[in-house]
C-alpha cells in the first residue's frame, strides 16, 4: 500500500468509514475448483435492483473500493450494468475477480471503457493439465490466458492470483514466468479456506510444512531470507494494542444474498442488506462491534506466542476453528514453516497430545480400538 | 479573454472523504488526494460552467480570497490535473456523459 493510500486508510478508520467492500454478485460458477469454499446453488441472489441500492448504500457510507468477486461474476447477466452503475454514478475505484473464460474481446474492451481499475485472475499453474485439473473444466487455463491476453491488449491492470496446494506448489515458478511474459503482476497464496458451512476437508489440498518452508525461504519471491525467515522479536506494548487486521475496521464483505460479514473469510453474520441499512450494520451491529474491540493482546493464546508481533494470523480463520480471538492453526504453520520456532499453539497441542494415554486393546476385545484419555489438569 | 471550461474524467475512481476528496487514476492506477480548495473545483467540474464562475460562485466566498488571483490558482490547478488525466479542461463545453454521476 502507498503512503498516500495508508494515510487515507488510516482517516478511514479513525473515522469508522469502511474504506473498502468485497461484494460477491453471485456464487455460481462456470468453473469447480477443487479447493473452493462455496456452494455454487443460488439461494436467492439479489436482484439487480437491490445491488443498485446497496451500491448507493456503500457510496453514501464512503465506500472508496469496491471488489467484485464471485463466484464467477460474469454468469450474471447483469454484470456489465452493475459495473457501470457503480463506476460512472457512484465513482466506486472497482476491482474484479474472475476466472475470465467468459472474457474475449469485446468484454476486455468494455471493461477498459468503464474505467476498471484492476482484474484479479486465478491460474493454478502453467500446465494445461494441472490448471485445468483444479478447475475441472477442460481448455480453462488457455480461456484464462486468452482473457488475460485480451485484457493486456485494452492496457488493463491483471493480476494473477495463484493458490498454493500440494498439487500445483512445483509451478508457481512457472506461473511467475508466465505472468512476466505477459506483463502482469503475480501474488501466491498458500492458504487454502475452508468452506463456508464449516467442513474443513478441503484444508488437506493445502501445502504441506516441507513444501511451505521451501516457498516461504525462496529468496525469489520474498527477497532478503534471513530478514523474512528472521526468530521474531519480543511484541512491544503498541504491538499488542494494535488490531490484527482491517476485517471490521477499514473493509468488510457483503454476500450475494445481502450478508455483512468482517471479511469473507471470517463467516460471522453482523447483519443482511434486505432487512436493515448498510451503514446501520456497519456502525450499531453488535458482532462487528465485538470483531472491532479485538486489540493483539485480547488473543487467548497468541498473546503467549513468540509469533505474536510478525504473525499473519486470520481472525477469520481463528473463528472458523471456534474462536475469533484464538489462534489461526494455518497461520502457526506459516509462522513455523518461515522461522522454524513453532508457536504457542502448536506447543499447547503437542503437550496435550504427549500427555494422551493410549489403552491397549486387549486380545478379544474386537469391538474396542484405542481410548485416549485426556490429560489430568 | 475566453472562457474555459473543465471537467471530471468520468474514468476516474472519486470519494469525499471528510472534505478532502480521494481520487485514482483510471490511467495508471495513481492516487491523488484534494484539499478544500481544489475539492471544490473538481465537485464544480460540470463541463458546462466556466472556471471563472465556478471560482465566484464557489470558491471566492467559502475562502475571501480575490476572485483574480483565485482565477489563476484555479487555472493553474485544473491544467496539473488535467495532466494527470483526471480532469479535462477546454475553451468549449465539455458535455459529460448522461450517466455520470453525483460527486459523494
Amino acid at each position: 500500500m502507498s503512503d498516500l493510500m495508508q494515510e487515507m486508510a488510516d482517516k478511514a478508520l479513525a473515522l469508522n468509514i469502511p474504506m473498502s467492500v468485497q461484494l460477491d454478485l453471485t456464487y455460481r460458477c462456470n468453473e469447480r475448483c477443487v479447493h473452493c469454499y462455496l456452494d455454487h446453488d443460488d439461494h436467492g441472489e439479489m436482484t439487480t435492483a437491490e445491488i443498485k441500492r446497496l451500491l448507493d448504500e456503500l457510496a453514501e457510507a464512503g465506500v472508496f473500493i469496491l471488489t467484485l468477486s464471485g463466484g464467477e461474476i460474469f454468469v450474471r447477466k447483469d454484470f456489465f450494468e452493475i459495473v457501470e452503475y457503480a463506476r460512472f454514478h457512484l465513482t466506486f475505484c472497482v476491482k474484479l475477480k474472475t476466472n475470465a473464460i467468459l472474457i474475449r474481446e469485446r468484454e476486455a474492451a468494455r471493461i477498459r471503457d468503464l474505467g476498471v481499475e484492476s482484474i484479479q485472475v486465478s491460474i493454478y499453474s502453467h500446465r494445461p493439465e494441472v490448471h485445468d485439473g483444479v478447475t475441472l473444466v477442460p481448455g480453462s487455463l488457455n480461456r484464462s490466458l486468452a482473457a488475460i491476453r485480451f485484457l493486456k491488449s485494452q492496457g488493463l491492470k491483471v493480476i494473477i492470483a495463484n493458490v498454493l496446494m500440494t498439487r500445483n506448489l512445483a509451478d508457481y515458478p512457472g506461473v511467475r514466468a508466465l505472468a512476466a511474459e505477459l506483463g502482469v503482476e503475480c501474488t501466491l497464496d498458500p492458504t487454502v479456506t475452508p468452506m463456508m458451512d464449516g467442513n474443513r476437508s478441503i484444508l488437506q489440498l493445502g501445502a504441506d510444512h516441507a513444501a511451505l518452508r521451501r516457498v516461504l525461504h525462496d529468496s525469489s519471491l520474498i527477497g532478503n531470507v534471513d530478514a523474512f525467515c528472521a526468530i521474531p522479536t519480543e511484541a512491544d506494548e503498541s504491538t499488542l494494542d494494535s488490531r490484527p487486521c482491517s476485517a471490521g475496521h477499514s473493509s468488510c464483505y457483503v454476500s450475494p444474498y445481502g450478508d455483512v460479514f468482517p471479511c469473507v473469510q471470517f463467516p460471522l453474520p453482523t447483519g443482511n442488506i434486505r432487512k436493515q441499512r448498510f451503514i446501520d450494520i456497519w456502525r450499531h451491529s453488535e458482532r462487528m462491534n465485538e470483531v472491532r474491540s479485538i486489540r493483539l493482546k485480547d488473543l487467548t493464546t497468541c498473546t503467549q506466542c513468540t509469533h505474536v508481533a510478525n504473525c499473519t494470523r486470520c481472525p477469520g480463520l481463528a473463528f472458523m476453528e471456534g474462536n475469533m480471538r484464538g489462534p489461526s492453526s494455518q497461520d502457526c504453520e506459516k509462522s513455523f514453516a518461515r522461522t522454524g520456532v513453532p508457536s504457542a499453539n502448536m506447543l499447547l497441542k503437542k503437550r496435550a497430545g504427549a500427555n494422551l494415554v493410549q489403552i491397549q486393546v486387549l486380545p478379544g476385545l474386537a469391538a474396542a480400538t484405542t481410548v485416549r484419555v485426556a490429560p489430568q489438569a | 479573454m475566453s472562457k474555459l471550461y473543465v471537467a471530471r474524467n468520468p474514468r476516474v475512481a472519486a470519494r469525499c472523504l471528510d472534505g478532502e476528496m480521494m481520487l485514482m487514476s483510471g490511467h495508471d492506477s495513481t492516487l491523488f488526494t484534494l484539499n478544500k480548495t481544489a475539492t471544490i473545483l473538481w465537485q464544480s467540474a460540470d463541463g458546462m460552467t466556466p472556471l471563472d464562475e465556478i471560482v465566484a460562485r464557489r470558491i471566492c466566498p467559502e475562502f475571501e480570497v480575490e476572485p483574480e488571483i483565485a482565477l489563476q490558482d484555479a487555472e493553474a490547478l485544473a491544467r496539473a490535473l488535467a495532466g494527470h488525466e483526471i480532469m479535462q479542461v477546454s475553451e468549449q463545453p465539455i458535455p459529460l456523459p448522461a450517466h455520470t454521476g453525483v460527486q459523494r
